[in-house]
């Protein structure tokens, strides 16, 4: 992994940071480099609350709020923004109200990487909507200035149209880093980490693949 | 949340007749539904804040429950509903859940608006 001036990475959910991309920030962490998460909503219209539930449709955002913070701080990042909007609702916001901010972050941070969603190959209309912005935003900055854009794609199109991704992060030295993240967001994952633990147990090849390859494809501008 | 017991909650319900509240209804099977069963057809719909008041109000059925509440011109209706909470604003909270735990359908009345 190459060595990066700073790392911003934008995403609409908290735990979104946590299943694809966590080794990789855990990684540019441990080389020093600052990241910085921004994170677009606070998840408040998610149907895991636990199980047995111990959320509900109330109290989610400040229990997924303060998830996101111990995930951070697993992770080491010690810059995370919460942008305030509302999950499902990205889409529907005003388009150049997006791609401002989202310029704004990156004229502010100055990041010689930026990581979000792959827009068309993100299956979730708020990833769609940020992925969009994000991309809108780097394509106004004229390219030799531009900040790498990594992207993460997983509709089940993705590798038949977009290609192979051109860049596959083998985290195994941070997986326990990145697994904490994931246990972070207990209320999401505690359903998803118990019909996992076996697997892991067992060192299952296609659980240990899913988490220690983090896939990325970079931006290709028109 | 605690499994619907039918007389607190009706008596919740009875509560807030003829005030002007707020109420939240929502449906909902996941925004992955169909990435993870292309066969699944994914639908949802949510609205938080509508202002209107009830004359009257039941919760029925044999568990999951089903509630409904007549408006001047119409109905609020609810289906699916397993667990109820009224919490420490004053708010009736219900909701359903699937046999994994997810919501499926929430169902919440207060007299001031929802965050």
């Amino acid at each position: 992994m190459e060595k990066e001036r700073h790392v911003l990475v934008i995403f609409p959910h908290p735990d979104d940071e946590a299943f694809g991309v966590s080794g990789t920030i855990a990684s540019h962490v441990n080389m020093g480099t600052p990241v910085t998460y921004a994170c677009l909503t606070l998840g408040e219209m998610g149907r895991n609350m636990g199980n047995p539930p111990f959320a509900n449709r109330e109290t989610l955002p400040a229990i997924r709020k303060k998830e996101l913070k111990d995930a951070a701080r697993a992770l080491g990042i010690n810059d995370l923004r919460m942008l305030g909007f509302r999950d499902k609702t990205v889409e529907f916001e005003d388009e150049d109200k997006l791609t401002n901010l989202m310029s704004s972050l990156i004229t502010e941070l100055n990041p010689s990487l930026v990581i979000s969603f792959y827009p068309g190959y993100s299956v979730h209309p708020d990833h769609e909507a940020t992925g969009a912005a994000v991309v809108r935003a780097v394509e106004k900055i004229a390219a030799a200035d531009r900040p790498k854009l990594q992207l993460v794609a997983f509709s089940r199109n993705c590798v038949e149209e977009l290609g192979q991704p051109d860049i596959v992060h083998d985290i195994s030295a941070v997986a326990d880093i990145k697994l904490d993240a994931i246990k972070a967001h207990r209320s999401q994952t505690e359903l998803m980490l118990e019909e996992m633990a076996d697997k892991l147990k067992e060192k299952d090849p296609q659980t240990l693949a899913w988490i220690n390859n983090e896939r990325f494809w970079t931006y290709k501008f028109s | 949340m605690d499994p619907v017991i039918l007389s607190e909650v009706q008596e919740a319900l009875d509560r807030f007749k003829d005030k002007e509240v707020y109420v939240h209804l929502e449906t909902t099977n996941g925004a992955y539904a169909s990435h993870n069963n292309e066969s699944f057809f994914s639908s949802g719909a949510y609205i938080r804040n509508a202002k209107l008041s009830y004359e009257r109000a039941k919760i029925t059925g044999e568990g999951p429950y089903r509630a409904g509440l007549k408006i001047p011109f119409g109905w609020v209706y609810a289906e699916g509903i397993t667990h109820f909470e009224i919490d420490d604003k004053g708010r009736l909270l219900l909701a359903g859940h699937d046999f994994n735990g997810k919501l499926a359908v929430a169902l919440e009345i207060s007299e001031t608006p929802f965050e």
